[in-house]
């Protein structure tokens, strides 16, 4: 029993660390842009893409992947921003209509590139860390934990200590006043969308050998991650990060303990639940990022 | 007199119709039919200001719940339809409480919430709903004869008559309810809701009967699709047929009645017709998205602000071919 809630504890912290990644961009984008971004879960699927095209088709080391897959998918963040957020500004609805079509393109994209079937990636490591027979952490997805915690510290220090960041911020409080200032909007804008689409990308390219990746996988993780910053309060970082870990570890016991189709319940009642009690979220404040 | 004269040539163009259709065309005019409704019904909802995301689900309701009386109870099929509407405005009543707490964003994502836990309800218990698979051979509409036609509703334009009548009186129910001051009312909810308040418009109980009423009429078109179909499962009201709903109200645009339905014809011509017919299956839902994203950056009132246009020209021609005169 010590044993499977040991082990339930480690694939929750797995599951903690890709959906903080995920969620944390979204947040971002959101804070800056204004606009919640149906796409996202797309982002991460194009991540995996991105994986299964330059690591596992062209041979590539995994690290280089990786990093092609958060640059790829940084771009496309770009394209967003300047193709539809930017020309949606005053259009808050719009900016979410247009972010379901561009879903439908990614989509139908990786549809017509890979077909739908399923992909398999050649795993990147088969080593294993057990701490007993029956506790054991698999080293690949060791280093999505770690990747998690090194980039959310560095975006944290980024967003906290620069001056990039702190441009961030005042964009994100009052694009107005920090226009005033000499804030460039677009400039912060671009760059929250960069770093946003591009944790979604690292999300999808680091967890893509551990899962099956098909052109739908982003339908999921749209919801999770909607669960999460509403949990967590739509306009806070550090909400985003507790409420994943909340959220993965109350999704992950409860499908050990019952079943998959129960722990999607709870998840959700846990977001209506929020919703109707405190609709600012557990540890966010009304307004924006 | 005119009017009576425009409304009995569009009765008369609709029964000849489907007879110049193939089978799957005449396939596809029934789900139009209904999904005529549905985004109908949905434009009801959006008029109070709000974009809900679970209305597809809401159609579920009505169809599980049609589908269930009649293949259990063994209740008369046209009951079970209008029982079907009734069970989707009685959910909906219920969902209302905890969601129009919410408002905007809030209820958008609430609303999905909702309508997932429903969803999954389905999917989790197969006893009375089938679970994953769902419910199988749900009882057809029984055939009957009106002696000039004998309906035989395994034949599309039989069901396609039967719809286009139910569909008909309540696409007018929705026009009649509209005009009214209800309708008006939900005008006020959305646009000027401080000063509805004021002058005493009590906010929330209009929304709850926009967000009944809409479900009702929602019901009642999953209910009609259960029936023809014979087989629904969760996955038949998922997100993505609530994405189609969407994009239907968004393209026509919601500031007409006729504007998401306009969208829904328009674009259902365009994906089975033209699309299909050519040969683009698997680029579909790429023009789709794209059109998505071109309607709402080029044309964000909707192709009915193209009628707009296309009247108001037609009108001023007409007046300075008259003053001329």
């Amino acid at each position: 029993m010590l044993d499977l809630v040991a082990q339930t504890s480690l694939n929750a912290i797995y599951a903690a660390s890709y959906i903080s990644l995920i969620a944390v961009g979204l947040v971002l984008i959101f804070g800056v842009m204004g606009v919640i971004n149906f796409a996202h879960g797309e982002l991460y699927m194009a991540g995996s893409y991105a994986v299964v095209a330059v690591y596992a088709d062209w041979q590539m080391p995994f690290f280089v992947a990786v990093v092609a897959g958060m640059v790829f998918v940084g771009m496309l963040g770009l394209l967003m921003e300047r193709g539809l957020f930017r020309p949606l500004r005053d259009n808050p609805l719009g900016g979410l209509v247009a972010s379901i079509g561009f879903l439908m393109i990614l989509q139908a994209l990786a549809t017509l590139g890979f077909g739908v079937r399923m992909e398999h990636i050649p795993p990147v490591t088969q080593e294993i860390i057990s701490f007993s027979d029956k506790v054991r952490l698999p080293m690949s997805r060791l280093y999505v934990i770690v990747a998690a915690v090194v980039l959310l510290s560095a975006l944290w220090y980024f967003l906290k200590r620069t001056r990039f960041g702190w441009a961030l911020r005042a964009s994100a409080q009052d694009p107005e006043a920090a226009e005033l200032q000499g804030i460039s909007i677009a400039q912060t804008a671009r760059i929250a969308m960069f770093i946003g689409a591009g944790l979604a990308g690292i999300a999808g390219a680091l967890t893509a050998p551990l899962v099956s990746v098909n052109p739908h996988m982003g339908h999921t993780v749209i919801v999770t991650a909607f669960i999460v910053i509403i949990v967590g309060g739509v306009g806070s970082l550090e909400g985003a990060v507790i409420a994943s870990v909340v959220y993965a570890f109350v999704h992950t016991f409860v499908t050990t303990f019952f079943d998959g189709v129960v722990a999607d319940i709870t998840g959700l009642s846990l977001m209506l639940l929020v919703l109707i009690i405190k609709p600012t979220g557990l540890f966010g404040s009304a307004d924006r990022a | 007199m005119r009017n009576l004269l425009i409304w009995g040539l569009v009765a008369v163009g609709l029964v000849l119709l489907p007879h110049g259709l193939s089978f799957s065309q005449q396939e596809i005019l029934v789900f139009l039919t209904i999904n005529v409704l549905l985004v109908a019904s949905y434009r009801l909802l959006t008029l109070t200001g709000e974009w809900s995301l679970g209305h597809v689900v809401i159609m579920g309701v009505g169809a599980y719940a049609s589908a269930l009386v009649s293949k259990k109870l063994g209740v008369y099929v046209p009951v079970a339809i209008l029982f079907g509407g009734l069970m989707s405005a009685l959910i909906a009543t219920l969902l209302s409480f905890p969601l129009f707490r919410m408002k905007g964003f809030y209820f958008l994502i609430g609303s999905f919430a909702a309508g997932e836990i429903i969803r999954l309800l389905w999917k989790r218990f197969r006893d009375p709903f089938g679970g994953a698979k769902g419910l199988k051979s749900i009882d057809p509409m029984p055939d009957f004869s009106i002696g000039i036609y004998d309906f035989d509703f395994f034949e599309p334009v039989s069901y396609f008559y039967f719809c286009a009548v139910v569909v008909g009186f309540c696409l007018w129910i929705l026009w009649r309810i509209e005009k009214s001051p209800v309708g008006l009312t939900f005008h006020a909810v959305h646009w000027q809701d401080k000063l509805a308040e004021a002058s005493g418009v009590n906010l929330r109980a209009y929304r709850t009967l926009a967000f009944a009423v809409a479900s009702g009429f929602a019901g009642i078109s999953g209910a009609l699709l259960a029936h023809y179909i014979g087989t629904i499962n969760p996955n038949s009201f998922d997100i993505e047929v609530m994405v189609f709903v969407l994009t239907w109200a968004i393209v026509g645009g919601t500031a007409t009645f006729y504007g998401p339905i306009l969208g829904c014809i328009v674009l259902t011509i365009l994906n089975e017709i033209v699309l299909r017919e050519m040969g683009f299956e698997q680029l579909r839902p790429l023009i789709y998205g794209a059109i998505l994203i071109s309607s709402i950056l080029f044309l964000p009132d909707g192709l009915e602000s193209l009628v707009q246009k296309a009247v108001r020209t037609l009108k001023r021609g007409n007046r300075q071919r008259s003053a001329a005169k």
